[in-house]
């Protein structure tokens, strides 16, 4: 499960950096259109999960004191818990109301495939509230 | 061929349109605003903050009142005017969008633009037409039922058609007797000022504001108002769940439009003859690349019937692959550039995903590297897929001209397959059986089912979405409903107590 979300070297610098100006940090990763698929960085607690998300890690970054959790819907995790993620970082206009768009960034999710094993939250099938 | 200049027209700094003139930001601070056509930039966008969303508030608080209060006549002229101006300056307005977004020129000229300009005169005509309503409770009362504008309404505007999406959300709350506050998205910041410089003096100050910026500086705190009585929001689900969280801490209404996975269903009667309706299907395919499928209702899944499978898809494929690439400025250019870097990226990670999920690429599948002055543009080859329902490009919108292409057996499962997704928002059908288009758009849950066509936005058709693609719909004149109170006076002509006290 730890391994669901993976952060690449450029994306922890940005959280880094993002953590030194706002505070603790979370990720919502978003669907839809325009600008979904992208994972949104906010301000820890500034985005409400309920019952209908899943938290799929707490990622832990060097030099951020606290766990960076990262959220998905439910139902979103449902289509994607065959692949895992890795957030990356390229330059770009952003958009959202994600943290990093006026550092001229963009976080950018990355997927590969994964095994369905008992690693993944809730085991086989369905998976579960974590965290 | 038509080779149109890169336009000239802009100013090399756009500051806030506040109160009927233009504010520099409160933080003295711009962002640059490149063009994906060249990656290069062509002006600076002044980038707001909370304290410039206040003072556009402030704005529109002191024109709201007499705007609300200005006959529907007085306000459908206004909009008439702001309509026939872009008409006169049609072509530079199609330039000026072009170059802000990367599409084609041939679809700013014939779809954008047009279709702005008619949505403001549909909105002129149904606020003439709108009427309130009574109803004889008894002999002695009468409940009076009159439309109320909400006041100031906060709009939140996407990329991928910045001038008509603006306008989608403008027509009706200014028709409805609302001021605005509007934020454009900020990888489209500029091609709002220049409609603005070309209609201002048409626009009672303050009635319409328009605050650049990025989401976390300037929308959230317009968002986040609790001086705007409603907001607006064309984009994405995380972020129109945080409009909602938002709005409940403001007990205030949204209307969400935030896309969708739509299905394309090719039925096998559409190959019964190789005639004009065939053709037509194939185009209706090759929908996907309109607007470098930059549109929510891209329809980004293609199901195609098990009897004409292999035939009608190798003929999409022959048709995708006459998509002429190009300079956005040529009248011969079908797809252009996506809007922006990121949005070239994210689409190249589902190229990846989609061949690791084990699709097959039958065109396309990379970046388009065009020469010259596009080499630090933004192209992607159209690209057709096929696959399986479950894969994540099945699922997801990439918003690019990407296609995924699966079979199925029967209606039934037809059905299955559409309505297999989180949205709900346009959909496909073609077939020559009536019954069948009937039964298939009935039972496909989306808010707009293109029967024998796609792609067509006309005023008068509404559109929305079902299921995580968003409340509300646009385009028609029920969004006036979205964008007004309900007045109730109920009178009693009854000159006799009611005898309790």
């Amino acid at each position: 499960m730890r391994d669901l979300v993976a952060v690449t070297p450029a994306a922890a610098e940005l959280i880094r950096s993002l953590r030194g100006q706002h505070g603790p940090l979370m990720f919502h990763q978003s669907g839809g259109c325009c600008d979904g698929s992208a994972p949104m960085c906010y301000p820890a607690g500034e985005f409400r999960t309920g019952s209908s998300d899943i938290r799929l890690a707490a990622l832990v970054v060097d030099g951020v004191p606290e766990p960076v959790e990262f959220w998905i819907s439910r139902a979103q995790w449902d289509l994607w818990q065959h692949t895992k993620l890795t957030i990356d970082v390229v330059p770009g206009r952003g958009s959202g109301f994600s943290l990093e768009a006026p550092e001229g960034l963009r976080f950018l999710l990355r997927s590969t495939l994964a095994r369905r094993d008992n690693d993944l939250p809730g085991g086989p099938g369905r998976p579960r509230q974590t965290g | 061929m038509t080779r149109y200049d890169t336009p000239t027209h802009w100013q090399s700094r756009y500051d806030h349109f506040i109160g009927g003139e233009y504010v520099k930001p409160h933080g003295g601070r711009y962002f640059e605003n490149p063009s994906p056509v060249t990656g290069q930039p062509f002006c600076e966008v002044a980038r707001g903050t909370a304290e410039d969303v206040e003072r556009a508030l402030d704005a529109a608080h002191g024109a709201a009142g007499a705007w609300g209060r200005t006959p529907a006549a007085d306000r459908a002229l206004v909009l008439n005017q702001v309509a026939d101006r872009m008409q006169e300056h049609l072509q530079a307005l199609a330039i000026a969008e072009t170059w802000e977004n990367g599409k084609p020129i041939r679809e700013t000229l014939a779809a954008d633009i047009p279709l702005a300009i008619d949505h403001f005169r549909y909105f002129a005509g149904v606020i003439r037409a709108q009427e309130g309503s009574l109803a004889e409770i008894d002999d002695d009362t009468v409940a009076y039922h009159f439309h109320e504008p909400l006041g100031v309404v906060g709009q939140i505007i996407p990329w991928n058609f910045p001038l008509l999406m603006a306008t989608w959300k403008l027509a009706p709350a200014l028709a409805a007797g609302n001021a605005v506050v509007l934020k454009p998205a900020e990888q489209t910041p500029a091609s709002i000022h220049y409609l603005l410089s070309l209609v201002a003096d048409l626009l009672p100050p303050g009635v319409v504001n328009v605050v650049n910026g990025f989401g976390v500086e300037a929308g959230r705190p317009l968002a986040s108002s609790p001086r705007v009585a409603k907001v607006a929001f064309t984009g994405e689900t995380t972020t129109g769940r945080l409009i909602m969280q938002y709005a409940s801490e403001n007990i205030k209404p949204v209307t969400l439009e935030l896309g969708g996975k739509s299905p394309n269903i090719f039925f096998d009667d559409v190959s019964a003859a190789s005639d004009d309706f065939r053709d037509k299907a194939l185009e209706g395919f090759t929908m996907f690349a309109l607007n470098q499928g930059e549109v929510c209702t891209c329809p980004s899944r293609a199901l195609i019937q098990q009897g004409h499978y292999a035939d009608f898809l190798a003929a999409a494929v022959a048709r995708t692959r006459e998509i002429r690439p190009g300079h956005p400025l040529d009248s011969t250019t079908m797809v252009g550039a996506q809007a922006s870097n990121d949005q070239l990226e994210k689409i190249l990670s589902y190229l990846d995903i989609g061949r690791q999920e084990g699709a097959r690429v039958l065109t396309g599948g990379a970046r388009a590297q065009l020469d010259g002055e596009l080499a630090g543009g933004y192209y992607v080859e159209p690209t057709i897929f096929e696959g399986s329902n479950s894969m994540r490009i099945f699922q997801e919108e990439i918003f690019g001209p990407v296609v995924s292409v699966t079979s199925f057996a029967d209606l039934d499962d037809a059905v299955k397959i559409a309505n297999d997704t989180l949205y709900g928002l346009g959909a496909g059908v073609w077939t020559r059986d009536i019954n069948t288009a009937y039964r298939a758009g009935r039972a496909i849950q989306a808010g707009r089912v293109w029967t024998n066509c796609y792609h067509a936005y006309p005023a008068h058709a509404a559109f929305g979405g079902y299921k995580q693609s968003g409340i509300g719909r646009e385009n028609h004149k029920m969004m006036l409903d979205h964008y007004q109170q309900t007045k109730n006076l109920l009178v009693s002509y009854a000159p006799k107590k009611l005898g309790f006290f």
